[in-house]
Formats: structure tokens, sequence, C-alpha cells
């Protein structure tokens, strides 16, 4: 925990009500939003009363927290709790999935992220995403990382650079330099992942939600990964799900701790269940059942 | 869990004992039996190969002797005067297969890539039964059809075509001396495209539906539009299932005869004007197979040899292609 910053929690508390003061931004999606200030806390998204439906049935609801900009969140959970559906909110990527509905109001700088005249694509492009299974495409290393300047318009001199910078960020430029032509399927899946990090930083966007990032990956690349998070906090939000609590306590600023119970009507919905500094939820957390998850009791 | 149940007794093998039991367990005959049915029935697939390709290279034997080397390079068919050159008639069906795939293929990948992307899903499934549906029309019905509905506006076109690119270098050759009749390698090209269409849209569909999640996900995480998607990932999945489809399509293509005998106007010859009338191995086949005795019913069966080793050949070097593309790619191949 020694490398991690922490605030205190009335701090904690100061700094989220001044960041709600400031203004709210322009509806307008045509207008790019400018990156915030490192020097400013500031609230990436919000998420009001969300709740997720796939095909009627209620996944998660009444989901309630905001992500602070620089900022490691974790989120954490038994499996089936849908902390990994609402991370999908966040980058709309539940658009695509048949049958799922999003209810509740997410807003992204301020922005309704599921407004009438919102691009997804644009959403998609400042909101990068990690997968729990490395998916790098069947192509050079080289292209992977391209892949996402290209689709964006980036001119073929600026694409090399780009490239290199993106997997210099990931930690992965030295291994891979010798052979950026060669197929990113002959990569170790550690590598691998890093590579869909750089694929992903490729694109420079404002957030990276990371699902399970490291769940397929051994202890070693687990722990590269888990550097290079810290790495990026500097210029990125970072939202990670994950199932390791370790990963969770050595790694985020703050957690969410979701889980998914039976309610009255018999249902099986996922709620957030505490949300708060990292540091706090592990050692004082306010709910008896954030306590059970994270002394091993239950889940 | 307890600590006995984790703790299961040590087994040391004697190293005495063979790994062979006293008699077999029943389980074993069984797998015996399945293991030669199974080899029997994949050899009889190669018997039946065998048995075809020495059957007609011994009937077109004839053909070979009289003709020499001009049997295959010769364009000159004249039964009448006893000239069988096959080569126009190679020309022919490789040029009304490429003028079919030239067709097909973009219309089969349009219409897989809309049934799997971007088709509402409630109609996803009555537009596959109606392609299949197609299928299952006996070619005859679409010689027919061609024959009575399509090849007289089909003959205006080429005619206004002709006349205007007439003087246009390439163009003006390509398209010159229509057929009046609208009987041409063009006709039968567009009849076998629509033919091959089902076939071509069903394997390129079943390869774009396994296109995996994660991948289509990655593409569109990284702000991807659905088109980018569709290139990004769901066309590099793919690519090699559409490159068989249209193997298979050409297999099709090629070998497509009673449609094409009714609509391209029996012409044995080599020529450029696509437009023009002209005649394929397997037409001829069935056109004049009746009629023909001694060397003239040697060469037809010789043309259907030539039929089996052009598809053989294209097989090959399709699959060839593939294997490269896919070592390149550090894909395994499947």
């Amino acid at each position: 925990m020694d490398t991690i910053p922490m605030s205190d929690t009335s701090h904690r508390t100061a700094t989220v009500g001044s960041v709600l003061t400031r203004p709210p931004a322009e509806p307008d999606v045509a207008e790019r939003t400018p990156l915030p200030d490192p020097a400013e806390r500031d609230i990436v998204f919000e998420l009001a009363g969300v709740e997720v439906r796939y095909s009627g049935v209620t996944a998660i609801e009444d989901v309630n927290l905001k992500v602070a900009a620089r900022e490691i969140t974790a989120f954490i959970g038994p499996s089936g709790c849908g902390k990994t559906t609402v991370l999908r909110t966040l980058n709309r990527l539940h658009d695509i999935t048949a049958g799922a509905q999003v209810r509740g109001t997410i807003t992204y700088h301020g922005e309704d992220l599921y407004g009438p005249r919102v691009d997804v694509a644009e959403v998609r492009r400042r909101i990068g995403m990690v997968f729990q299974k490395p998916n790098p495409f069947p192509k050079s290393i080289h292209d992977n990382v391209a892949y996402g300047p290209r689709i964006n318009g980036r001119k073929r001199g600026e694409i090399g650079d780009l490239v290199e910078e993106a997997l210099r960020k990931a930690a992965l430029f030295d291994e891979v330099k010798d052979k950026l032509k060669q197929s990113a399927l002959g990569l170790s899946g550690g590598q691998q992942q890093r590579l869909c990090i750089a694929r992903a930083l490729a694109v420079e966007p404002d957030v990276i939600l990371m699902d399970e990032p490291c769940s397929a990956l051994d202890p070693i690349a687990t722990a590269r990964i888990e550097d290079l998070m810290q790495e990026l906090k500097a210029n990125y939000t970072l939202v990670i799900v994950t199932h390791n609590m370790q990963q969770a306590a050595r790694a985020s600023d703050r957690t969410a701790f979701f889980t998914a119970e039976i309610d009255d009507a018999g249902r099986r919905v996922g709620r957030l269940i505490e949300f708060d500094d990292t540091e706090q939820l592990f050692t004082q957390p306010s709910d008896s059942r954030t306590e059970g998850y994270i002394t091993g009791r239950f889940g | 869990m307890t600590t006995e149940t984790l703790a299961r007794p040590n087994p040391t093998p004697d190293p005495e004992r063979s790994l062979r039991g006293a008699t077999p367990p029943p389980g074993r005959t069984s797998d015996r039996v399945f293991q030669v049915v199974t080899l029997a029935a994949g050899l009889l697939v190669l018997v039946v190969l065998a048995l075809i390709v020495v059957a007609t290279a011994s009937q077109a034997r004839a053909w070979f002797n009289a003709e020499g080397l001009s049997s295959i390079f010769s364009s000159n068919w004249d039964p009448a005067h006893h000239h069988f050159g096959a080569f126009g008639l190679l020309y022919g069906t490789l040029l009304v297969s490429f003028i079919a795939l030239l067709f097909a293929v973009p219309t089969s990948v349009g219409i897989a890539l809309f049934v799997t992307e971007v088709a509402p899903r409630r109609v996803r499934r009555p537009i596959v039964y109606t392609i299949d549906l197609l299928a299952a029309v006996p070619s005859v019905v679409f010689g027919l059809w061609a024959l009575a509905e399509l090849i007289a506006p089909l003959s205006h076109i080429y005619q206004s075509v002709s006349s205007a690119t007439s003087g246009v270098p390439l163009l003006g050759t390509l398209f010159a001396n229509p057929s009046g009749s609208g009987e041409a390698f063009m006709t039968a090209g567009i009849v076998v495209a629509i033919m091959i269409t089902p076939i071509v849209t069903a394997i390129t569909r079943e390869v774009f539906v396994t296109c995996p999640a994660s991948q289509k996900e990655a593409a569109l995480a990284l702000g991807a539009t659905r088109w980018e998607m569709i290139r990004g990932a769901v066309f590099p999945h793919g690519r090699s299932g559409v490159v068989s489809a249209v193997m298979i399509g050409f297999g099709r293509a090629v070998g497509e005869t009673i449609a094409v005998a009714l609509i391209i106007g029996s012409s044995p010859r080599l020529t450029a004007n696509i437009f023009g009338t002209g005649d394929t191995m397997a037409s001829i086949i069935a056109n004049e197979f009746g009629d023909a005795s001694g060397t003239w019913r040697s060469a037809l069966i010789g043309l259907g040899l030539v039929l089996l080793v052009l598809t053989v050949i294209i097989g090959i070097i399709a699959r060839t292609v593939l294997a490269r593309a896919d070592r390149r790619l550090g894909i395994v191949a499947r």
C-alpha cells in the first residue's frame, strides 16, 4: 500500500464535494471535451440509479458511484454480481449485446453518455477497454497497435511513431522491437495483454477500462500489468474489474464492492454495496457483507 | 474437505506388470470396429476417385492419341472435320466461371454480412431459409427461366453497351460482336452466378458467424464503426473461409452443365467478346454426347478428365495460398 498516496476519508469527501461544484459541461458531443487538468481531481463518470437488464431481466440495479480522474477505481465482488456489466455500460459496449438495456443516468465529464446525439464510436475512442482474455487481432504486432490510429484517420507518416510510443507506454517495446512484423499470436499471454493495452493507448484515450485484465495471466505477468497500471495512472483514468481482492487492495485508489442477492420477489439482482477509498474499504468496511467478502467468509 | 480425502495412496507402479491387460476390456472391441469402419469409409472416397480417373483416362486415350498436344492446346473443335481441340472450351469454362464469381462473390459476402451483422435478429432466419431454398432449385429451371425471360432483355443491353463502347480500346474489344439472341458467355456467367450465390453465401455466413465476440469487441472498443469492425475483425477472421467458399463456388461454376448448355449459344471458340456466343466443357458434353462416337466420344470424355484435373489444380493453388498466409500470421492450420 505504501506506493499509493492515500487520502483519509474526510479529505476525500471534501475533494469530491469541490469537484461536484464544477459547472456542468456543454451537452454537445461534437465538441471534444478537453482532457482534464491533472492537478484538478475531476469526476470522469457519474452513475446515478443505473440498472442493466438482459432481455427484461434485471442483472444489476441502483448503482450510484463516481469515478475520479487519474485514479484507479476497482470493482470487486463475487462472480455474477454484475461488476463487468457495470464496466461495459461505461463504453456503451452493451449496445451490441442483444436484449441488453441500460437505465438510469451515466455522465462522462458531465455529458449524458446515453444522450440522443452521442456518437458511440467517439465514446469508445475516448474510453478504451482491455478485456479479460487477451484478444489481439490475427495480424502483426505493428498492425495490431496501428489499427486504432488507422481507423481514426491518422496519417500514414504518424503511425510508426504512434505505435512505438504506445508500445513503450505499455512496457512492451523493448521485447518486441525486432519483431514488429511478426504475428501478435506468437507472443506470450502476458505480452499479448500488454499489446492489447498498447493497442488501447494508441487511440489516445482518456479512460481505460480493464475487465479482469490479469485473470488469464501468471503471477509475474500480473505483477507487470499492475506496475503498468500505476504508471498509466499519471495520465489516464483507470477502472478495473477484478476477482482478485489482493489486486484491488494493492493497485487501486478506490474500490466498489458489488454482490448479488435474492430480493423479496425472488429475483437475483446485483447491487453496489459499498464504495470507498480502497484502504478504508479493506481496513474498516462499513457493511458486514463487504467485510464478509474481503475476509473470505463468502464469495 | 478433509486431509484424508486429499491424501490418496501413492500408486507405485509395478515395473514388472505390463500395460496390456490379460483380456481387452469390452470397450476396446467396439473402438477397433469403429476404427476399421471409418478407415474403410475414408478409403472408399479415394478408391472411387481413382477409378473415375482411370476409367475416364482410358476412355479418353483415343482422343489424346489422335490429337496429341493439340487436343488441349488447339481451339479448333469441329466434329464434322474431326478436329477436337479443347482450348476454346477450357477458355469458355474459365471465362464463364470468372464472370460468375465476379458477380456472385461480392453479392454473397454482402448477404452474409447483412445476415450476420446488420439485419435485425428477427429477419435473419427467414433470409437464410430463402437463400437456402434458392440452392434447391434445379439447374435446368434456371436455364429455362433465363432462356424465356433473361436473354431477350440482355441482348438489348449487350447491343447498347457494345455500340456505346465501340472504338474504346480494350472495352471495345471486350464488348464487340454481341450475340443477337442474347445467348453469350456473359448470360451464362450471370445465370451461374445466381446458381452459386446460395452456396457461397452459406459458407461465408458460417465463417462470419464464428468470428469470436472478443475480436469484434476489440475493434469496437477502439472506436471502430460497424464497417471498420467488419474490416478489422470479421474479414481477417473469415478470410480463409471466404477463399474456401470462392473455391467451392468455382468448382460448382466449372461443372455447371444444363443451364449453361441452354444459354451460351454452343459455339466453341476462343474470343475476347464476352457478349458473344461460346461454349464450355460441361455444356458441350451435355449437348454432343448423345450424337458422338469414336474419337468424338473419346474427346468428350477427355473433357471430363480435364474438368476434374482443373478443379484439383485450383483447389491445390487455393490451399497453398491460404497455408502461406496463415503461416505468415502464425495461425495454426485448421
